[in-house]
């Protein structure tokens, strides 16, 4: 697992961490990073995640240097680089689009950042064909860009990203362009081959349950600012607020009363206590679907169940799962998402039906924030 | 199925349906061509006089032209000022073009509109402009004063060319080339301009066309022994009218059609 040294240092560890402070950009009056603080440990997967204008992509080319922030540090290990031009920081890259070489073979384009780096003509092509073995290209190396399929190409930009030994790798949306059964493969094999080749590692998604899959941990940014930062099961399990409750996963948001004794509220149901040490202007409760259950009948609140009574508005099959929404009152919606299969051949419940819906009291999470209007 | 019956495309439109769209082609590219497929038979008359159509077939206006000294200097004059002028448009268009649009600064579309304006401008207004400016530069009746203004008229089209060129480019290419070490000149020479070459060689030979045809700016700008062929022409048609012209212009169109040819031939290529 990642290393917590952050004084990291230029030794040969094969890996570098990433120290950024109080880094700002402005683009006129916008803020693309409003003074971001991050660490990123030496060898982990970090991914920043978050809607597209967030500011992901600026802090990523930051790190890249193809972007220059107005204030504020990054340094790699020990070294402050904010004024390195991108050819000396040494960091392996990936596109979105790719951005292979098409003037050049699948040989030409890996051998390229050797070639740079004045190596010689045979170690050269023996790297290339590791890092082609690597990515299971393995003697496609004379063919033309022209000729590979959307997931060879991929593997060819991964693989002349890494096979100079960068110690920082940076990948902004790289599976984008794949359709959905060969993104998740690659999912698993970027995970895989991050895992091999050890290296720090940034990445740029808005594609929550990509973020979730891959990364040690997620920055959750939006409007320049950092959200979150956690690993993928905090995150989810415990969103710090309701951007990133709202961002990642499905939830719906119920605002909460405060009583004077500190408990917290919703419609005379006692949801919890109030979080110590915060003082927030509000509460609400964050309910994921998958989190509900119907109950066979009628009941009330107990020590482990809050209850929400309501109207089965409409159900919905989408093959692995089904959901329902119920409105519990004029304004409010629930989503309930049930397994399908046999287990649930007792039935979905019927739209118009009433229904009561539990909550478990461990599945209660609570954010500061009220979202009433 | 007769031809007139058959499908003209994918759609149901028929070569009968579209007789008249071919008539009209047809007349118009006629009404383009013609005028210069007369001068082809007219420089190998006989006569002594512009004639069409020729009674007599000779190549005697070749051999007038190709043994006269003042020709041939006009002749050396309008090449070497075209090639000055193409190695000095293309490399300039090429960066000018690429600056603006890599830099996506405000101000970049105002400063191409600007650098274009030669192309919008009416050139006689460019020629006595130039004619002042130069008479106060000493540039008048120069090889250099002939580059410089030629350049300036080169520029715009070498700049809308490359800039198409870059359209259709995935600048990402760069950035990855120099994230992998290469410095910016160095993933420019490497990677974009493989990728552009062909329309570079294509703007390369426009701007030496460019210079080789123009005649209005030479007329103001050139004269003695830097006289281009364009303004010895002109004179020649005012002052006396023989079928050297005829000759000369037909060398010149087939010039022309070999570069501009050669242009089509490498576009084709880099699709």
């Amino acid at each position: 697992m990642a290393s917590d040294n952050d004084n990291g240092s230029l030794d040969n560890s094969t890996a570098l961490p990433i120290h950024i402070s109080s880094l700002t950009k402005k683009y006129g009056d916008l803020y693309a990073l409003d003074s971001v603080d991050l660490e990123i440990k030496s060898g982990e997967f970090l991914t920043l995640l978050g809607p597209s204008g967030s500011g992901k992509t600026t802090l990523l080319m930051a790190i890249a240097g193809f972007n220059r922030p107005d204030s504020g540090s990054i340094r790699f290990g020990d070294q402050e680089v904010i004024l390195t031009p991108p050819h000396q920081r040494n960091v392996g890259m990936v596109f979105q689009s790719y951005a292979l070489f098409p003037h050049m073979t699948v040989a030409g384009n890996v051998a390229f950042p050797l070639k740079l780096r004045g190596i010689g003509a045979q170690e050269c092509e023996q790297r290339v064909a590791e890092a082609l073995e690597t990515v299971q290209l393995s003697g496609l190396g004379e063919r033309g860009i022209d000729q590979l399929s959307g997931g060879q190409r991929q593997r060819v930009a991964l693989a002349r990203a890494f096979v100079f030994g960068p110690r920082i790798l940076l990948m902004d949306e790289p599976l984008s362009a794949l359709d959905k059964k060969l993104r998740e493969r690659m999912q698993i094999e970027l995970k895989i081959l991050h895992r091999k080749l050890g290296v720090t590692t940034v990445y740029v998604t808005h594609d929550q349950r990509e973020a979730l899959t891959m990364s040690d941990r997620i920055a959750v940014i939006n409007h320049g600012r950092l959200a979150q930062v956690d690993t993928p099961e905090v995150i989810y399990n415990h969103p710090a607020n309701a951007f990133v409750a709202d961002f990642i996963g499905e939830s719906t948001m119920l605002p909460l009363d405060q009583d004077q004794a500190g408990n917290l509220h919703y419609k005379g149901s006692t949801i919890a206590r109030k979080p110590p040490g915060d003082d927030a202007d509000g509460w609400s409760l964050v309910v994921r679907p998958e989190h509900l259950s119907i109950m066979a009948d009628p009941k009330t609140d107990n020590d482990k169940t809050i209850v929400f009574r309501g109207k089965v508005v409409e159900t919905v099959f989408q093959g692995e799962t089904a959901f329902s929404i119920i409105a519990i009152d004029d304004q409010t919606e629930l989503q309930i998402r049930f397994g399908t299969g046999s287990k649930a051949k007792s039935g979905y419940p019927q739209s118009g039906a009433d229904v009561s819906v539990g909550l478990g009291r461990d599945d209660v999470i609570v954010i500061p924030g009220d979202q009433r209007q | 199925m007769s031809w007139w019956t058959r499908p003209a495309s994918d759609t149901q439109v028929t070569h009968g349906d579209r007789f008249w769209l071919y008539v009209v082609a047809s007349v118009i590219m006629l009404l383009l061509v013609l005028p210069t497929f007369i001068v082809i038979p007219m420089s190998f008359s006989d006569s002594q006089y512009l004639e069409f159509p020729p009674s007599n077939w000779s190549t005697r206006w070749y051999e007038v032209y190709l043994g006269s000294t003042k020709w041939m200097r006009a002749t050396a004059t309008s090449v070497q000022v075209g090639i000055i002028t193409m190695l000095v448009a293309t490399p300039l268009g090429t960066m000018a073009a690429y600056a603006l649009f890599v830099s996506g600064h405000r101000a970049a579309k105002a400063l191409f509109m600007f650098l274009i304006t030669p192309m919008i401008v009416p050139v006689i207004l460019i020629a006595i402009g130039t004619f002042y400016a130069y008479g106060r530069m000493g540039l008048n009746n120069t090889i250099t004063g002939l580059v410089l203004a030629h350049t300036a008229m080169a520029i715009p089209l070498v700049m809308i060319v490359i800039t198409a060129a870059l359209r259709s480019y995935d600048l990402n290419q760069e950035r990855v080339a120099r994230s992998l070490g290469a410095t910016r000149l160095k993933a420019f020479f490497l990677i974009t301009l493989p990728q552009i070459k062909f329309s570079v060689v294509t703007t390369a030979l426009l701007s030496f066309l460019t210079s080789f045809d123009e005649v209005i700016i030479a007329i103001f700008v050139s004269g003695g022994v830097n006289a281009t062929l364009t303004k010895h022409m002109f004179a020649a048609l005012r002052d006396f009218i023989d079928p050297t012209i005829a000759a000369i212009s037909t060398i010149m169109v087939l010039v022309s059609t070999i570069l501009l040819l050669m242009t089509q031939f490498i576009g084709v290529k880099e699709k």
